[in-house]
């Protein structure tokens, strides 16, 4: 009760916010320029609509999953308002799970919004559904709780501008890690071998959750993999919950 | 078993930069009963502050117990109990007033049914009726404070902690929250805040502690404290030669052609008051001075 307390109202207050608002108006909007380039272009109008589409929500969704996790917990702590919270009996870790919640239910709603505006419109445009797309989204809403995660992690032990950085040049690195798979095994400096074995295993690896390329080529989606993308988040957000507990519950609020 | 109980309270700040130390608290004593109403006195940066976020567990301390009814104060256990008001409380601001009580009940796993209704009570009490479903950026300083003190009574606690209640009140709220504190001591509550306003202390608390510097340096009954009731009586009166005066050795200032002595010894006043009207002078009045908490927190301070 305590942490759905938290929860729903991590979410109005997310929802309150204008700058969700914003985020997912342009969502839209980008979804529908995409109809701007269809008549610009010529080619396959569905491959390039699905693409654009794909892209707009994407990058949207991932703006709000870094931005909302920062700035929620942040004011909360800025503006005191965490005193209030804080001094009732609830304890520490609930209320990191109940952001955890609050921001899981802000992104869902989020993406939902985005994902349902964007099959109107695909159905509209070509008449057909491509279900598969929908594989596409819940990746990518596990990705984005690995995101709201890391920001959590961040925000609630720094300023706003270092969390956004940390966690923006985290998404990128998430991206690019899967390269030094190779790489990583040609080093020949024991300690930094050991390194980069820590790093590429502890950092986290977001192309598990891109399947673009197979939606829009049509090729086949391997379930198991799926499944094993979506364990990776679940280990991945819990072990990055436990650690945000962890500084949290040591943390002084001045 | 004490209500409230701190000893020996210590609390170290470092600072992020150079790890510089700051020793804010040094050794706080506390001691209050179950139903007393206990007025926190203390400086600007004595420590008022810092010590209840220790007891609230919003800070940890270094050395020292803070204990409620014998139990940890930091506990979630120990928090079930009190109702706490922070120093220029700051609430969601995307909130109405309604949402914000129902919030903070269910931080108490109170169920919802029973929080609107208290909600609803507690809005009436601090004078907030009609504004219930306001948005709290809309309020102004004075009803933020209301509707936090409105706040920190939705578990229905034993003990009430407020820091700086009286700040951003106008007069009529000040009252108003001062009857409200009496009638939380009626009701079995004990009360313990801090404030600057001694006035509005003097006029409720039953013990006071107070604090500089990080220590306490007096704790006591405000009855005992302000024991020697009158401090000195003011004779104001006219009629009578200077020189006649100072020739007797009473001192005395002159203003609005009246001459003003004082005098802390009642046998002096009774004798002087004798010698005026045997001079053929005219008594104007004859006013005793008791001594406020202001007097006895000056005093404790400069010592
Ligand atoms: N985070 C901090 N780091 C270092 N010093 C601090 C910190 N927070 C408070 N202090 C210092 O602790 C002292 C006590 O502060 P506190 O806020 O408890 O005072 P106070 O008695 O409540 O004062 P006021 O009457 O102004 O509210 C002050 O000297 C303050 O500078
Ligand atoms: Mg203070």
């Amino acid at each position: 009760m305590k942490i759905r307390a938290i929860a729903l109202n991590t979410f109005k207050e997310a929802t309150r916010n204008k700058i969700y608002y914003l985020l997912i108006f342009f969502g839209i909007f980008f979804v529908l320029s995409s109809k701007l380039v269809t008549l610009l272009t010529i080619g396959d109008h569905v491959k390039v609509l699905k693409d654009l589409g794909l892209a707009s929500i994407n990058f949207f969704s991932v703006l709000i999953a870094i931005f909302t996790g920062i700035d929620l917990v942040y004011k909360e702590i800025e503006r005191k308002t965490i005193y209030n919270i804080l001094s009732k009996p609830i304890s520490r870790s609930c209320f990191i799970i109940g952001k955890f919640f609050g921001l899981a239910l802000t992104l869902f709603v989020a993406l939902i919004s985005m994902v349902v505006m964007f099959f109107l419109f695909m159905l509209l445009f070509s008449g057909e559904l491509d279900v598969r797309i929908l594989v596409y989204f819940i990746l990518l809403y596990f990705e984005l709780l690995i995101i709201t995660s890391i920001s959590l992690l961040f925000s609630s032990i720094s300023t706003p501008i270092l969390s956004s950085v940390f966690t923006i040049s985290l998404y990128l690195i998430g991206h690019v890690i899967w390269t030094f798979n190779e790489f990583k095994d040609k080093i020949v400096n024991p300690i930094i071998k050991i390194i980069s074995y820590i790093l590429y295993y502890t950092l986290p690896n977001l192309e598990k959750f891109n399947i673009k390329n197979s939606i829009v080529m049509n090729i086949d989606i391997d379930i198991g993999m799926i499944l094993s993308s979506i364990c990776y988040a679940i280990f991945y957000i819990a072990a990055l919950l436990i650690l945000t507990i962890l500084i949290f519950n040591k943390r002084e609020f001045q | 078993m004490k209500a409230i109980e701190i000893k020996g309270l210590e609390k170290t700040f470092t600072s992020n930069f150079l790890l510089k130390k700051y020793k804010v608290l040094k050794d706080i004593n506390i001691s209050i009963e179950k139903g007393e109403i206990y007025g926190f006195l203390g400086p600007n940066g004595a420590g008022k502050t810092t010590t209840i976020k220790c007891m609230l567990g919003l800070i940890s301390f270094d050395s020292g117990e803070s204990l409620i009814y014998g139990k940890d104060s930091k506990s979630i256990e120990g928090r079930e109990k009190i109702g706490f008001l922070p120093e220029h409380p700051y609430f969601y601001d995307y909130l109405t007033a309604k949402e914000l009580l129902i919030f903070s009940g269910m931080l108490f796993s109170i169920p919802i049914k029973k929080v609107m209704n208290k909600a609803k009570y507690l809005l009436e009490l601090v004078g907030l009726e009609g504004k219930e479903d306001l948005k709290l950026k809309k309020f102004s300083k004075g009803m933020i404070q209301r509707l936090g003190f409105a706040q920190t009574l939705i578990n229905d606690p034993e003990i009430i902690i407020l820091d700086e209640p009286f700040s951003g009140l106008d007069p009529i709220g000040r009252k108003e929250l001062r009857d409200l504190i009496i009638s939380l001591k009626k009701s079995g509550k004990t009360i313990f805040f801090s404030s600057h306003i001694l006035q509005d202390m003097e006029m409720i608390v039953d013990t006071v502690g107070i604090i500089l510097e990080g220590k306490t340096i007096k704790q006591g009954k405000l009855s005992d404290l302000i024991s020697h009731s009158v401090q000195y009586h003011e004779v104001v009166f006219r009629g009578v030669d200077e020189s006649l005066l100072k020739s007797n050795n009473i001192g005395f200032e002159l203003k609005d052609n009246n001459y003003i002595t004082k005098s802390k010894d009642f046998e002096k006043v009774n004798h002087i008051i004798e010698f005026i009207i045997m001079n053929h002078g005219k008594i104007i009045s004859v006013t005793p001075f008791k001594m406020t908490l202001e007097d006895i927190f000056l005093e404790e301070i400069n010592r």
